[in-house]
């Protein structure tokens, strides 16, 4: 077992989630409320990544890093070095990835908000920023919970787009789906198999504690 | 939108007698038997390094014997572990020995089919106007504080990278240049790394130096060969195949002086024609 990949991958995932979360809530706290027409547009690119085949994802950021677009080389500028092959790509690449299992469940939960109570807040004075730490954020605690847990599952499972910019380096971008390949390449299969079930039970234990504290949380909706 | 309703009745009733008609045609699809395949219809698996070689290969022999190839391209491990799980290839052109005696141990192989046809050689491919001075210096250019990235094949199952780190540790510089290395999972994607402009430089096979794409944006050195252990490649008929004695027929054309010239056209050392061949 290579306990250097499992730690990297928990690590990359621990990262990728938080930082979907991030940028993820004004995306989607966008994507709920606003009334621009063109909104679908940024709906449909949001949704992208899921559409499109991680090989082709990870072919355009390879092209976005390298030193013949101006983006790669202003970071070369930077930083002195491509983003590629760094731990630092690889989380960019899994931000874009995710993407999509962020912003899906925050819009579904900020739209089954109801709207009353986001009007009475702002009745009552509160402002935007107030009404959506104190009202809309605590009533979407199920759909936050949902958003962490598959941005995190969907990262650690994560495979096209780290072969494709990773350049499987030991201990900076080797990850642990990326070892399971190697190890099956190399027709180890007792060691790919051992591999594969620690990734299955990590994936299987994630999912299965937030459904459980979800199945707690739905009850408590004051609407329902 | 004020006859909003009448309209919207219609399309729901459509679907609804559309969607048992899509799913018998779906239906229809998985149940049919797959059209059986044409005989005279040649599958060939080989290593990523052969690309170019096998079609330019491929093409003579259509021309010749009016027989169909497929080629499907992969890493030898990949086509190997496909072929011991029942993959309908007819022929598997490695890019090393291992694999197809691994294949010949298991007894999923033509017996006596195993031939040796071609050797592989190691280039050093940097991208164009990088000023690195291999035919002065051959890899010791490699150190060049400009290299901050070298791409080789994963050396724990390609043939190319084990070479590459051969060839590294030949002039006493592997551990020196370690930690600048990147793996590409074969030889192709290692030459994308400098194409794509992320790596300045990757230890890759001579055979794809011929694609337009990888000239027009790089140059290339041959490393010596004396620095690394020859990249021998094998070949073997699969056991399973339907289609033996076009496979058969294809192996002749590969070992003909014809044949052997392609390989070498497109950077391959070809060894002397085995005896009773």
């Amino acid at each position: 077992m290579n306990w250097q990949a499992l730690a990297l991958t928990l690590r990359l995932s621990l990262i990728t989630a938080g930082s979907l979360l991030v940028i993820g809530l004004p995306l989607a706290y966008w994507v709920a409320f606003s009334r621009r027409r063109w909104k679908f547009l940024l709906q449909t690119a949001t949704s992208m990544p899921l559409v499109m085949p991680p090989t082709v994802l990870g072919f355009y950021i390879l092209i976005a890093f390298g030193s013949s677009s101006p983006l790669g080389r202003l970071y070369q500028r930077w930083t002195g070095h491509t983003l590629a092959f760094t731990f630092t790509g690889l989380v960019v690449g899994s931000i874009l990835y995710s993407l999509p299992f962020a912003v899906q469940p925050l819009v579904n939960a900020f739209v089954s908000i109801d709207p009353r109570l986001i009007d009475a807040s702002r009745v009552l004075g509160a402002s935007r920023l107030r009404t959506f730490f104190r009202v809309i954020l605590p009533l979407s605690a199920s759909g936050i919970a949902t958003t962490i847990a598959l941005t995190f599952a969907h990262t650690f499972g994560e495979f096209g787009v780290v072969l494709m910019v990773g350049g499987d380096i030991p201990g900076v971008t080797r990850t642990i789906s990326i070892d399971v390949f190697d190890l099956v390449e190399a027709g180890r299969y007792g060691q790919a198999n051992i591999t594969s079930l620690v990734l299955l039970a990590v994936s299987f234990t994630v999912l299965a504690l937030v459904y459980w504290w979800n199945r707690r949380a739905w009850p408590r909706t004051p609407w329902a | 939108m004020k006859k909003g309703r009448e309209i919207h009745g219609r399309p729901r009733r459509l679907r609804l007698t559309a969607l048992p008609a899509a799913l018998a045609a779906v239906l229809l699809l998985v149940l049919l038997p797959a059209p059986a395949r044409a005989s005279g219809q040649l599958t060939i698996a080989a290593a990523a390094d052969l690309q170019y070689a096998m079609h330019a290969l491929i093409v003579k022999f259509e021309r010749q014997t009016g027989a169909h190839v497929r080629l499907v391209l992969g890493s030898s491990g990949n086509i190997t572990t496909q072929i011991e799980h029942g993959a309908p290839y007819d022929l598997f052109f490695s890019a090393d020995v291992e694999h197809p005696e691994i294949l010949k141990r298991e007894k999923l192989i033509v017996p006596g089919s195993l031939r040796r046809y071609a050797v592989g050689r190691l280039v050093v491919y940097v991208p164009k106007g990088s000023k690195l001075d291999f035919a002065r210096e051959g890899l010791a250019a490699l150190t060049d504080p400009s290299v901050q990235k070298i791409a080789i094949a994963n050396p724990r199952f390609a043939p190319y990278g084990r070479a590459a780190v051969a060839a590294l540790r030949h002039v006493g510089l592997y551990e020196r240049l370690r930690p600048l290395i990147v793996l590409g999972e074969d030889v192709s994607q290692t030459t994308q790394f400098v194409v794509s402009g992320n790596a300045q430089a990757a230890l890759t096979a001579l055979s794809l130096m011929f694609a337009p794409g990888t000239r027009s944006r790089g140059n290339y050195w041959i490393v010596p060969a004396a620095d690394y252990p020859p990249i021998e490649q094998a070949v073997v008929i699969v056991g399973r195949s339907t289609e033996k004695p076009l496979a058969q027929a294809f192996l002749h054309f590969a070992a003909s002086s014809e044949g052997r010239s392609i390989f070498r056209d497109y950077g391959f050392t070809v060894p002397a024609p085995e005896k009773g061949q």
